[in-house]
């Protein structure tokens, strides 16, 4: 008896201990914002894709930079939710941005699976996004007047993709996708816009290793092209799988694998693959191009990065004007019409950017290399 | 005969299934010996996988310095060269999980059997300080070196209220099996060098076609995972029927403690039995690197959870019930990927499995390390 009296004490000492942790954590809760405001970052910075979040986040931080630098009495924070992409953590995650009452936008969310899971707690809470990355053409159709995209959707790229593989003489198209918001809904858009051309391959699991299966079906299938849509790492596997199975179909895919990481993981299988993107090309601005090479050591931006530099200038030109509430940025945002770097940011009532370019890249010599705008 | 893919493409189907079939084999080996010892599910085994990826990792990238590339291309070795390369490897792949896997079972499970408490209380402890002073403090080495200081008297503490030999209940192993693999995984994900992404292995093998049959190319590398795989099997059955250790790892399947009455020693066999899981799944960790060239730290999450299926399968506790799952559920996936579309693969591999259980609820070859003819 006596000795579970004293087991009982002991948990319940542990219990109060983590209470206190919990408690001292939780500072975040109040109202108003005390110190400097924030511009957040929210997408994947680790995980299967979090390469692409990098690049974005490299884009934010130098437009804030560049803001700090310009303006000493206004500093303003870089916040960074790490979503590893997975739309089951990032809900959460959401609930601290809203919460943080000095986060004043959101550069993000880079994936369109986490948005779909997110954006609506966005809406609700009155907290104005710009993603730079997020394609899926769903996003703009669910009346989020928080929703802006910098850039064209995959309606723009689905069909750009197509014509660029209908250009090269492809007349059998295998077409799979990993399953994910993003990768299904632009393989289907590819699919539609190639019409009797395309040959369904279904879906992988970006997860699994072994694609054996699909393979064996793009194989038996006799396709020319296989287009993915998915993000870099299961594209890797993809490609590297598909040569090593004496499969030699002309490899596309979309924004998603348009990073080194793809490059990495196909190995040599990656050479002549065909990517598209509806982000500008890194050489389009030379001053933008310059000015980050400058902050990152010479390195070149990557995938996204000149689209997440424009949202972020969206929003510090709100904050410079004066607007401090998030209302006020939002109306500031959803009046905004000015030249980024990347095209005119202008966005309709769904949230859409103007212009539709899309920009096909060639994997050669193992570097991505832009070929120019399609059509 | 219908013009069905599946037909048009049996034989390939059938090649990589084996291929992949083997490896889920010899990984639900370590399920099944662990399960037959101690009617313990181990799910941290598939982390005892992943730790083998990175020993093979480490191994060609590490000690013997071979770069992802040579000008362009794979750095491909022939002849002695890559025999001697890949015995290597596989031989630190094995001592990775072999040596992780003895490690699991000194750390997570062997406190709560009731004769490890000491060890226990005191990595208990130290884990109980370090929560503790992330409360005050929150600069690791500050916090590591207050959780030492106060390791000693709190492990007293403990030892004085959590007497010694009491066995925890059946339910705290399964917890605990649950909690070191997310911790092992994690620990990757977080202090590896590339953290979550994925890793290449270099790939020395040339994936040329070996032979051809019925229309088919089989290429040499899943020639070598389906050959390698069977060749290890064979080696743990003879080691289990005809060694002394083997003769100890059957009689502590049977029956503990009466094994320990006639003088075997109980914890000795438990390593061992830990330590043939981990070597088995540092082969399927070669053996998978060599087919798939990279890695992550969540790789063993999908391939543990097939592996224990096939074990399930199979008939868990029982070695040839492995053999037969594995291979079985590699088929099985391929083919009904084929009928149905690869987003059905799982799926399909779950339903054999129910329906299986539902006629045959030990498995197609029922539970028997334990049983005097093995």
């Amino acid at each position: 008896m006596k000795k579970s009296v004293l087991r009982v004490g002991a948990s319940m000492l542990v219990l109060s201990l983590v209470g206190v942790a919990c408690g001292g954590s939780d500072d975040s809760s109040a109202d108003a914002c005390e110190g400097n405001s924030k511009i957040a970052f929210f997408g994947a910075l680790t995980g299967e894709a979090g390469n692409l979040g990098i690049n974005i986040k490299k884009g934010l931080d130098l437009a804030v930079a560049q803001h700090n630098e310009a303006n000493p009495d206004a500093q303003i924070d870089v916040e960074a939710y790490d979503s590893q992409g997975d739309p089951d953590q990032a809900p959460a995650l959401a609930d601290k941005a809203i919460a943080d009452a000095c986060v004043k936008g959101i550069v993000g969310p880079a994936f369109s699976g986490e948005s779909a899971a997110v954006n609506a707690k966005f809406q609700e809470a009155g907290l104005p996004l710009i993603t730079p990355s997020a394609t899926n053409p769903d996003l703009s159709k669910n009346g989020w007047d928080v929703f802006h995209r910098a850039l064209a959707g995959d309606d723009k790229q689905g069909p750009g993709a197509a014509a660029r593989i209908v250009a090269d003489g492809k007349t059998k198209v295998g077409v799979v996708d990993d399953n994910s918001e993003y990768g299904k809904g632009l393989a289907d858009i590819v699919q539609t816009s190639l019409g009797d051309k395309a040959v369904e391959l279904n879906s992988l699991d970006p997860e699994a290793s072994d694609y054996s299966a699909v393979i064996t079906a793009a194989k038996d299938a006799g396709v020319d092209a296989v287009f993915f849509g998915g993000y870099y790492a299961a594209a890797g596997k993809l490609a590297k799988q598909m040569a090593d199975a004496g499969v030699t179909a002309q490899f596309y895919s979309g924004d998603g694998t348009l990073d080194v990481g793809f490059i990495e993981a196909a190995g040599p299988a990656a050479e002549g693959a065909i990517l598209t993107c509806t982000c500008a090309p890194k050489d389009s601005n030379p001053e933008f191009l310059k000015a980050f090479q400058d902050a990152n050591k010479g390195e070149d931006p990557a995938t996204y990065a000149a689209e997440a530099y424009d949202a972020a200038s969206v929003f510090l030109a709100a904050i410079k004007d004066g607007k401090t509430s998030r209302g006020d940025i939002l109306s500031f945002i959803n009046s905004y019409d000015a030249a980024g770097v990347t095209k005119q940011l202008n966005w309709d009532e769904a949230g859409e950017v103007t212009g539709s370019a899309v920009y096909a890249y060639e994997i050669k010599d193992g570097a991505i290399k832009g070929l120019g705008l399609i059509k | 005969m219908p013009d069905w893919l599946i037909i048009r493409t049996f034989w390939e189907l059938t090649v990589t299934g084996l291929a992949l079939g083997s490896i889920y084999a010899l990984v639900a080996l370590g399920y099944t010996l662990v399960y037959g010892v101690l009617r313990l599910i181990n799910f941290a085994h598939s982390e005892i996988f992943m730790v083998g990826t990175f020993g093979a990792l480490l191994a060609s990238s590490q000690f013997l310095s071979i770069p992802l590339l040579e000008d362009g291309n794979y750095p491909y070795r022939t002849g002695m060269t890559l025999i001697i390369f890949l015995v290597f490897i596989m031989l630190i792949a094995m001592l990775f999980s072999g040596i992780g896997a003895v490690v699991l079972e000194r750390v997570a499970y062997r406190p709560l059997r009731g004769n490890g408490d000491a060890f226990g209380a005191v990595v208990l402890a130290f884990l109980t300080a370090f929560i503790v002073s992330l409360v005050f403090v929150d600069q690791a080495k500050i916090n590591v070196i207050i959780a030492l200081l106060a390791t000693t008297p709190i492990s007293y503490a403990y030892l004085r209220f959590f007497k010694q030999g009491r066995k925890a209940p059946r339910l705290a192993f399964l917890i605990s099996a649950i909690g070191a693999s997310t911790a092992i995984s994690e620990a990757v994900g977080v202090w590896s060098k590339h953290g979550r992404d994925q890793y290449q292995t270099p790939r020395l093998l040339e994936k040329k076609t070996l032979f051809t049959m019925f229309g088919t190319d089989v290429r040499i590398d899943y020639a070598i995972v389906i050959v390698g795989a069977l060749l290890m099997m064979i080696a743990l059955t003879l080691f289990v029927n005809k060694t002394r250790l083997g003769r100890g790892v059957r009689a502590v399947a049977q029956d503990a403690e009466t094994s320990r009455i006639l003088g075997v020693n109980v914890d000795l066999i438990i390593i061992v039995t830990f330590a043939l899981g981990g070597v088995m799944a540092g082969g399927a960790a070669m053996l998978f690197t060599l087919v798939y060239d990279q890695t992550r730290f969540n790789i063993g999450f999908i391939l543990g959870v097939k592996s224990f299926t096939a074990a399930v399968l199979g008939g868990i506790g029982n070695l040839k019930g492995a053999l037969l799952g594995g291979l079985l559920l590699g088929l099985v996936e391929n083919y009904g990927s084929a009928i149905f579309g690869g987003q059905w693969k799982d799926v399909i591999a779950f339903v054999v499995l129910l329906v299986v259980l539902m006629f045959r609820p030990t498995g197609l070859l029922g539970e028997s390390l334990g049983k005097a003819r093995v």
